[in-house]
């Protein structure tokens, strides 16, 4: 580390003004901030809030709470690329690991490549400090994709959300809508034939540098959801729940899992990232209505089927939780995450063209998000105002 | 001759087309230009249609002006415009048929068009029929241009082709290159048309 420190420090007059290198000073400054905490202080005169904690390490956390739903994500897309070839006697647990990490990194590479590309780019030429808000994204991103998306859809998906989500609001933490899920909905519209549930996106058949399997002819696997919406909603076996806690269905990479996501839900709790009430009120949201579609006869999905299929629960714990795009007032929060799980329950049920409704419940709500804080503000200041006339 | 293309009536002529366009500057006519621009040939026969009709509706009303009782000048003005589309779009029946039907009601809708209104309101009641001529003339071709301009994209990414023709060879599409389905729905299309407005305003900063 003090090598590092030293060496940064001796290079950093070639990117300061005047410098030869100059146009990378964004691209140092970024680095540099990531591995050090910053020397700089805040200038006499300003009002700042301080914590020792700043929004990179914040950022940190996440990734290291997607850490589970990922490595995980990667082993189910090896389980799932040796049962399509019926070969699940022969893998090995590494063999499957390993086969997956190399499906899942070039995606990962190319989010990253392409995401902060951009803002690199965006930052020197404003002359602004990098915003770190991308890190995150950018692993979200390769997570809620199915595993055989080509890059240069993803490349592009990206482009378009850092640019017409984010960079144009005025970067991080000034975007309306989450830029991750703006990158799915932009490949789920553009490009359906690729995202949707009813074909062979959803397991890699083909082996990579020599691991994995290329299964002998075509093979279909639905995730659950899309299966029970091609049956009318059916209801699901004890065995596809249990997979799908465990995680061993078909889906986006990271989604799988209920434990997983369980895990890094803890670790976001615990450090007082994410907020408990958005996402519990989600789950509650849901679960209301999921009950009540049930009890209507218009499903046969039980109540608490929905949590652990498709990706409501990743987008419980990562994309609602979003403190950027969330409602920012505490009583709005309950009101936010409710709808979100309410909106998402009546897409899966009421609308037979999409089986997921999780992105565009988030996305809708994101929207909504401004409104909720401003009548929960306004209830506030005329409530206050009554109590001090009454007096 | 030389007061015809008087250097006034050049500007009402080109301001339409760059600094004043009705779409981009004016933020006018946005409905249709989200609706028919899917494809090139609509958006060029829309294009051509409204040009059409802003330039004679002008030029009419700017022939009897003087004649039009204030009070009823919207009414008489909707006439005008509306036997004007009626003209046009029994045309379009008639020699381009298929067209007409991809543009379905949105002929129709010219007379709502707000450009058309606007300049009605705005250049024709206070000018002659020459300048009102090309006054409409250069809204029309100025709505046209960004029509265009949408359409090529939308076409080009969405479906692979212009004015029908395939323009995205087989081998792209045999590698993997696939259309983008979102560039057929009107969303993108006000995506796109942000997006011009973004490039126009960014070339044009400083001449304002």
């Amino acid at each position: 580390m003090k090598a590092l420190r030293n060496y940064l420090d001796k290079i950093k007059p070639n990117f300061e003004e005047g410098g030869k290198l100059h146009a990378f000073q964004s691209l140092f400054d970024g680095l540099e901030t990531f591995a050090f905490v910053p020397r700089t202080t805040s200038r006499v005169g300003s009002v700042n809030i301080h914590d020792a904690v700043d929004s990179k390490r914040l950022i940190s956390f996440v990734i290291i709470a997607l850490l589970p739903a990922l490595l995980f994500g990667m082993y189910n897309v090896g389980y799932q690329n040796a049962l399509a070839a019926g070969q699940l006697e022969q893998a090995t647990f590494w063999g499957m690991f390993w086969y997956g990490f190399l499906a899942v990194l070039p995606k990962i590479i190319v989010s990253y490549v392409v995401g902060l590309g951009i803002e690199f780019t965006v930052a020197q030429w404003k002359h602004e400090e990098i915003q770190e808000g991308f890190l995150a994204s950018g692993i979200l991103i390769p997570m809620i994709v199915p595993v055989t998306t080509p890059l240069w859809m993803l490349a592009i998906a990206v482009a378009f959300s850092v640019i017409l989500a984010k960079e144009i609001f005025g970067g991080t933490g000034m975007n309306i809508f989450n830029p991750a899920l703006v990158t799915r909905a932009f490949l789920f519209f553009s490009y359906p034939s690729v995202m949707t549930g009813d074909s062979t996106v959803w397991v890699n058949q083909q082996s990579i540098l020599g691991l994995g399997f290329t299964a002998p002819e075509a093979y279909t696997a639905a995730t659950p959801l899309g299966q029970a919406a091609a049956d009318g909603f059916a209801g699901f076996d004890c065995q596809t729940i249990q997979n799908a806690i465990i995680g061993l269905i078909p889906g986006s990479i990271g989604e799988t899992s209920v434990i997983a996501i369980g895990l890094g839900a803890l670790l976001l709790l615990w450090t007082g990232v994410a907020s408990w009430k958005i996402m519990c009120s989600v789950f509650v949201g849901g679960g209301l209505m999921g009950y009540l579609m049930q009890v209507l006869g218009l499903t046969q999905i039980e109540w608490w089927h929905h949590f652990v299929l498709g990706g409501f629960a990743f987008g419980a714990v990562f994309m609602a939780t979003d403190p950027v795009t969330a409602a920012r007032t505490e009583t709005g929060k309950y009101f936010y995450g409710l709808l979100i799980g309410i909106v998402a329950v009546m897409v899966r049920v009421m609308n037979p063209g999409y089986p997921e409704g999780m992105m565009l419940a988030i996305l809708l709500m994101n929207l909504f998000a401004p409104l909720i804080d401003y009548c929960v503000v306004e209830r506030n200041i005329s409530m206050r105002a009554k109590r001090a006339i009454k007096k | 001759m030389g007061k015809l293309f008087s250097k006034e009536n050049c500007e009402v002529f080109s301001n339409p087309l760059n600094l004043n366009n009705p779409i981009a500057v004016q933020v006018l006519g946005i409905c249709s230009a989200l609706a028919v621009t899917s494809q090139l040939e609509p958006a060029i026969v829309m294009g051509l249609s409204v040009t059409v009709i802003t330039a004679f509706s002008n030029v009419i009303i700017s022939l009897i002006r003087k004649s039009i009782p204030n009070r009823i000048r919207i009414i008489v003005q909707l006439v005008v415009v509306a036997a004007l589309v009626t003209i046009v779009s029994q045309i379009l029946k008639a020699f381009a048929y298929d067209v007409s039907v991809q543009l379905s009601v949105y002929v129709g809708l010219i007379i709502t068009n707000c450009i058309l209104m606007g300049r009605l309101e705005a250049f024709a009641m206070m000018n002659g029929p020459w300048e009102s001529f090309l006054d409409g003339i250069g809204n029309g071709l100025g709505y046209a241009l960004i029509l265009v301009i949408v359409g090529f994209v939308r076409e080009l990414l969405g479906f692979g082709t212009l004015l029908g023709f395939q323009i995205v060879p087989d081998f792209c599409y045999e590698n993997g290159y696939m259309n983008n389905g979102m560039m057929t729905m009107p969303a993108m299309s006000l995506i796109i048309v942000g997006c011009v407005i973004w490039a126009h305003r960014s070339i044009n900063k400083e001449e304002k």
